[in-house]
């Protein structure tokens, strides 16, 4: 049985919404990484949830950096660290937005260079902090802001372009599954070079549910196949428990859908494409796992 | 040592001198040399900065304020839509209290794509909180180097510092260099407030209306109380290693009739131009603009003033001539002049003194 240390590095009182995600996920990456730690944040929900100057929410240093700058920011902290002698923990805590579509070329740099910290993105599919604008990652047929009728698009393969850079360690997390989470974060950081871990993150004013649900929806998604927690170490790929089982039996993914205001008229044909997608992704997943591709 | 060096060289040399923990490098026409030769100390073992090869200047910039934040010294170069690309994290540098160092070679901006002299990159920066300093040779751009570093970590300042230097007319021609042995005329650096996971404090966190202000005012007071810090930092400079700057350098500037106002390498060919007017004998001189932020009290009074603008604002005017009407109170014959690498020779700008039509605004090469 994994030890969750008792130590909780956010504070009582953030500003997050009720039933977030987010602070959630913070809450065990912390518990994971320790004390000497330091949060580089570029424009997202979490510029927010960690409170107005001259307070802080959080027991670790926050750097706030531009929404496009996190890896670099983090790329010059780490190298500054090294200079110094220092392993405190570099930990990039992203969005989506400021992940897959403003923040990727800084991420894909800091990649390349085998840049030596964690980069998290906390995937809530879409540009929450902002009132839910549709990004890259939203998926097909979710209505947005900026998408009433829904998504034409498909959500960005983010963990995909994450794995043609070849770090050492990637994984996929959801905020429902907190123990499975705070274990790949310990691991992450005890690896040397990039880390990545996607996390999806239930938004219950974005994703439209009532915000008690968040746990819940969290669970359709890994059950339905929507989502897949999984590892990828130097290249070899794990499927972990909760998918597993989804895999063999996964539950209809209108299920996922429906306690969703987003989904709400969803086309046919946008929820084939979902299937599809989902489908594609356990495919390619399970023949990587089984070494064939 | 004397030695011959480019001016990107020198600014190389001079980082060499400094140590920096930290450089984020990216090339651009004609800055490229600086972080090349800057890879070549690393790589050799001369130089122990962690170099970081990232993937644009946006990038550099937000490599330079991560390492800066930890209490590391970080430099980078730049040049003209590279600054551009950055000036985001350029503001963020500033308002993040980080005093990084960084040179910009002058160059145009494009389109058309013009990889030659001209101001107007650096001076789209001048209200982002840098302090910025503009060069004429290849030993100002070295001596500046070194002073920027003190100058930006003192704690009366504590804001970043830019070093100007035209694009090829000095980053690419080689003149004497005396390089110097530095001892403790820069510090060890010391950050108030920097990252310590001891002691967690949030940086940059969401500040509102009721306090953003004093953050701004704590900058501009500290961009005034830079005044004294870069004299202070020039005089102790001089006692030195023997050479001496200032806000200005004044050539024959005493008892002019006409002064002509440039910045850079123009600044030079100024003087040549002086020195040929008082052969004909008009009481000409030259006043070559060397810090722009802080900007200083310039006593320009009771003389004709003719400005070289090697930039503009469109719809405005020549920035200089600009800066000089609102700050110095003086009605200047405004030259816009060396656009893009266009050609300005000292014989031009004796033309321009001649010919000069207070109060009036002339773009040289294009007839009126």
């Amino acid at each position: 049985m994994t030890e969750i240390p008792k130590e909780e590095y956010i504070l009582k009182c953030t500003s997050a919404c009720a039933g977030c995600s987010s602070s959630l996920i913070l809450r065990y990456v912390l518990k994971a990484a320790g004390e000497d730690t330091v949060l580089v944040i570029p424009a997202c929900c979490t510029s927010v949830i960690q409170g107005i100057y001259p307070n802080t929410a959080m027991n670790v240093p926050i750097y706030n950096v531009a929404f496009a700058a996190a890896a670099a920011c983090a790329s010059g902290m780490s190298e500054a660290f090294a200079k110094a002698k220092k392993k405190t923990n570099v930990i990039v805590y992203a969005g989506d937005g400021g992940t897959v579509d403003i923040g990727i070329q800084a991420l894909s740099g800091a990649f390349e260079r085998n840049t030596n910290f964690l980069y998290i993105c906390y995937d809530n599919e879409a540009y929450g902090n902002t009132g839910m604008q549709r990004s890259g990652s939203t998926p097909t047929g979710a209505r947005t802001t900026t998408t009433p009728g829904g998504k034409m698009h498909a959500k960005k393969d983010l963990a995909g372009i994450v794995a043609a850079h070849n770090p050492p360690y990637l994984a996929t997390a959801c905020s429902a599954y907190p123990m499975d989470l705070f274990k790949k974060v310990k691991k992450a950081l005890s690896i040397e070079g990039p880390k990545f871990i996607h996390v999806l993150a239930p938004c219950p004013p974005g994703w439209r549910y009532p915000s008690e649900q968040t746990i819940e929806v969290g669970k359709l998604a890994v059950k339905s196949g929507m989502w897949i927690l999984y590892e990828r170490e130097y290249g070899k790929v794990t499927i972990n428990g909760p998918s597993k089982a989804a895999m063999i039996k996964p539950i209809p993914i209108e299920d996922y859908l429906s306690v969703q205001g987003r989904f709400k008229g969803i086309t046919r044909e946008a929820v084939d494409m979902l299937k599809s997608q989902a489908e594609k992704t356990a495919k390619h997943l399970k023949l990587e796992e089984e070494g064939i591709c | 040592m004397l030695t011959i060096a480019t001016g990107n060289k020198a600014v190389a040399a001079a980082i060499k001198e400094i140590r920096p923990d930290v450089v984020a490098a990216y090339p651009i026409t004609p800055q490229t040399e600086i972080v090349e030769q800057i890879a070549e100390y690393v790589t050799s073992g001369e130089l122990d900065s962690r170099y970081i090869p990232v993937e644009s200047e946006h990038s550099a910039m937000a490599a330079c304020i991560g390492a800066s934040v930890t209490g590391a010294r970080s430099f980078t170069a730049t040049s003209s839509h590279g600054l551009f690309y950055m000036h985001e994290m350029v503001n963020w540098a500033a308002g993040g209290r980080l005093p990084i160092v960084m040179a910009n070679v002058n160059r145009a901006l494009g389109p058309g794509w013009n990889v030659w002299a001209e101001h107007t990159d650096s001076l789209q920066e001048r209200d982002t909180g840098w302090l910025q300093v503009y060069v004429s040779t290849v030993q100002e751009a070295y001596d500046a180097t070194l002073m920027a570093f003190r100058i930006a970590e003192h704690h009366d300042v504590l804001l970043p510092v830019m070093i100007n230097l035209d694009g090829f007319t000095l980053s690419h021609i080689m003149q004497s260099l005396e390089t110097v042995e530095l001892g403790d005329f820069v510090p060890p650096i010391n950050l108030p407030y920097a990252i310590d996971t001891a002691s967690p404090r949030g940086y940059g966190t969401l500040t509102g209306p009721n306090d953003y202000f004093r953050f701004r005012w704590d900058m501009e007071r500290s961009m005034r109380d830079s005044v004294a810090v870069i004299r202070e930092t020039e005089d102790e400079f001089a006692r030195r290693f023997g050479r001496s700057y200032g806000f200005t350098e004044d050539y024959h500037c005493d008892d002019a009739d006409v002064v002509v106002v440039s910045m850079g390498t123009i600044g030079k060919e100024a003087e040549v131009a002086v020195d040929q007017l008082r052969r004909e004998g008009m009481k000409a001189g030259s006043m070559r603009l060397r810090w722009l932020r802080p900007f200083p009290d310039l006593d320009l009074s009771g003389r004709d003033v003719v400005v070289i603008d090697r930039d503009y604002s469109f719809g405005f005017g020549g920035v200089l001539a600009q800066s000089l009407k609102a700050k110095c109170g003086v009605d200047p014959f405004s030259v816009i002049a060396g656009l893009g690498g266009q050609e300005v020779t000292y014989d031009d700008i004796a033309s321009f003194v001649r010919d000069r039509r207070i109060g009036e605004e002339h773009w040289f090469g294009v007839s009126d």
